[in-house]
């Protein structure tokens, strides 16, 4: 397999990752909404209200980040980044 | 200033910048106590912020093609954060997003999860490979990849009709808040709303409005977050909101319980000026089916990742891997706002409804609420209403009406913070409404200039000559939609959701097919576009004219789903039933996705 194929795969299988995240905490977790809101999530707040005004916009956030070093990571490994910096 | 090493010297005038704001804050609050007016301290705010953003465009005006169309390539990943977040959050982000939140609870906070969720598909799946397209506009890179001016024409009329629908509430907002501001009719306020915002681009283009979208994220986040936090600390919630209204929440819940939910019956809500609503949902319960809940977020994300002007904003990265890091950085100043929302709405809510807190109004008798200043003040607004339906004397939950904008605009007052903080929002509204207009109608008239004009009319047009017509054409389309705003058909026109569902039923998979599916072709793309786009529109028409039953508890907010599914269906089906790519378009897909080497259109 050419270098090329290889470096495709590998991004495939982190966006599928990507987005296997992106899919729980953005229509996942919200199918069982009534169900999760009874407990008590982080600081205090019922489970679901914390997740749709913090934690769901929160993990997005870090996910992004995550998604972007470990892309950087795997275009270094084949060699395709991009020579200078951001 | 903005030549030589302006980029390198970026923090220090934004910092500058910010000091300079805040002096100003500090500057008018003294003006305040020594007796300054309310009006002219709201005239002062706005006249204030929008001078400096027209500086800004002034002194970013270009002749060049490439600073033009995408800032010459060259904004920092952190600073095309702030402006993709300015450009992002509208006017609606900034005046209904708590207001809607307040009313309608968890249904309503679909959105939140929509409008964040979407940017995970941006980083992911679209940005990085846009910018190593190099393309200047969205269409530029569905007519390059797909090849032919029939699938450039089709991208350009989805941008246009999900763009135009979005620009008209945005300009109208302006119009609102500088009309308030200012004292001046409506009807000559939207114009003077327009010229702001074309000041700020028509000089630089994407470079002006790049730069001012810094600047007008810096206001708007200031003006949003320090009423919060000021309120949270005067009512003795918390001194970091977001993490201590546990208990806040849960007292509204208790007093919900108290004052219970009682249904008004027709006649009575015959009484209630039009827009105006009562608390009728539980603040903190789950309130909606889950189709319902995640359909409108699929909507608002898919949405996302198809609108042209937040996707344009990270061509002008560096490179590709600051493209990714970009829209992480986007994320997060968006963030910052719209994790304060459900904060503002918990605060403004509490403050009305407690009846241990001196603002409580809930349990008063209605002629002591009636005879409140700020009651009468919103009240002659058109936003705030009470009535005593059951004739008992008190002011029940359910004879409590207010407009869905009061809670951002009514809070500060209503919790006794002094007026300076009122300008502050209203130049944080005019910042909001601003910088989204500015990258809606530079989406709009770019596309027409670049992908029309020069690609199809008249390839051999002078760069001069091309920058008068992206001009002339953004004044045109500014104009245009200051007109329709004008006409105040808001209510028809001005839906910002349904902008989110026009681009994702015509734009979501010919864009992430051009770039994942090597075997996508232009056959399959036009009739991805022009199907998906037809058949939502049909939907939704059938839906609003003709009263149409929802089919898969899909409704007019969510038509997205029924155009994007057809779309896909659309552009696979024929994809494979026509010939496959010719070898130069399956390199150029290859190309496109290692981030190393020039960028597509700039080897050609």
């Amino acid at each position: 397999m050419s270098k090329q194929a290889q470096h495709w795969e590998k991004t495939r299988g982190l966006l599928m990752i990507t987005l296997a995240i992106w899919f729980v905490f953005s229509i996942g977790i919200f199918l069982f909404g009534a169900q999760m809101n009874e407990y008590t999530g982080p600081f205090g707040y019922p489970l679901t209200y914390w997740f749709t005004c913090q934690g769901s916009l929160g993990i997005f956030v870090i996910l992004i980040f995550w998604f972007a070093n470990r892309q950087e990571k795997i275009d270094e490994e084949f060699g395709f980044s991009e020579r200078g910096e951001d | 200033m903005i030549k030589g090493n302006f980029i390198d010297n970026l923090p220090k005038v934004y910092g500058i910048y910010t000091g300079g704001f805040l002096a100003f804050i500090i500057i008018m609050a003294i003006g305040e106590q020594m007796g300054m007016s309310a009006k002219l301290i709201g005239i002062c705010f706005v006249a204030f912020t929008v001078f400096i953003y027209a500086i800004i465009g002034w002194l970013s005006r270009t002749a060049q093609a490439d600073a033009y169309y995408v800032a010459g390539r060259q904004v920092p990943t952190v600073f095309n954060g702030m402006a993709t977040a300015a450009d992002w959050m509208s006017g609606a982000s900034f005046v209904a997003m708590a207001g809607g939140i307040y009313f309608k609870g968890y249904g309503y906070m679909a959105l939140l999860v929509g409008w964040t969720g979407g940017y995970v598909l941006v980083a992911s799946l679209l940005a990085p490979y846009l910018r190593k397209f190099g393309c200047y506009t969205v269409p530029d890179f569905i007519g390059t990849r797909y090849g032919g001016n029939l699938a450039r024409l089709c991208a350009v009329i989805v941008l246009t009709v999900a763009s135009f629908t979005y620009v008209t509430a945005q300009i109208n907002a302006t119009g609102t808040i500088a009309s308030v501001a200012l004292d001046i009719p409506f009807q000559y306020a939207v114009y003077i709303g327009l010229v702001s915002i074309l000041l700020c681009s028509m000089l630089g283009g994407m470079r002006g409005v790049t730069w001012t979208q810094v600047a007008q994220y810096i206001v708007l986040i200031v003006a949003y977050l320090l009423p919060v936090f000021w309120i949270s600390n005067k009512i003795g919630a918390g001194f970091f909101p977001h993490f201590m209204l546990a208990d806040e929440v849960a007292r509204i819940a208790d007093l919900e319980q108290q004052f219970g939910f009682v249904a008004n019956s027709k006649e009575n809500l015959a009484l209630v000026p039009k827009g105006l609503a009562g608390i009728t949902k539980a603040h903190s319960e789950v309130n909606a089916t889950p189709w319902k809940f995640i359909s409108l977020a699929i909507c608002m994300m898919a949405g996302t990742a198809s609108l042209p002007h937040v996707m344009m904003r990270y061509f002008t990265t560096p490179s590709v891997k600051a493209a990714r890091k970009s829209v992480g950085w986007s994320l997060f100043f968006i963030f910052l706002l719209y994790s304060s929302a459900p904060m503002l709405a918990t605060l403004s809510k509490l403050s009305l409804m407690d009846p241990s807190l001196p603002t409580g109004i809930i349990g008063k008798s209605i002629a002591d609420v009636q005879a409140i200043d700020w009651y009468q003040n919103w009240n002659a607004a058109n936003l705030m209403f009470v009535s005593d339906f059951n004739g008992n004397g008190t002011l029940e939950l359910n004879e409590f009406f207010m407009g869905g904008k009061a809670v951002v605009l009514a809070t500060p007052e209503i919790a006794g913070l002094p007026y300076v903080i009122s300008g502050l929002v209203a130049a944080g509204g005019m910042a909001a409404a601003m910088s989204t207009a500015d990258g809606l109608i530079l989406a709009i008239a770019n596309a027409i200039s670049h992908d029309v004009y020069y690609k199809i009319i008249d390839p051999k047009a002078e760069t001069a000559k091309r920058l008068v017509v992206a001009r002339v054409l953004l004044v045109v389309i500014g104009f245009a939609g200051a007109t329709i705003a004008a006409m105040e058909i808001q209510g028809i026109l001005g839906s910002v959701i349904w902008a989110f569902d026009f681009a994702m039923s015509g734009l979501f998979f010919p864009l992430v097919l051009g770039v994942w599916w090597k075997r996508a072709n232009r056959e399959g793309a036009i009739a991805g576009m022009a199907l998906g786009l037809i058949t939502g529109t049909a939907y939704l028409v059938y839906l609003e004219a003709y009263n149409g039953a929802e089919i898969l508890g899909i409704g007019q907010a969510t038509f997205g789903i029924v155009g994007a599914t057809v779309s896909l269906v659309a552009m696979v089906v024929v994809s494979l039933l026509t010939s496959e790519p010719n070898a130069a378009t399956q390199r150029m897909v290859d190309e496109v996705r290692i981030p190393s080497g020039r960028t597509i259109l700039g080897k050609q």
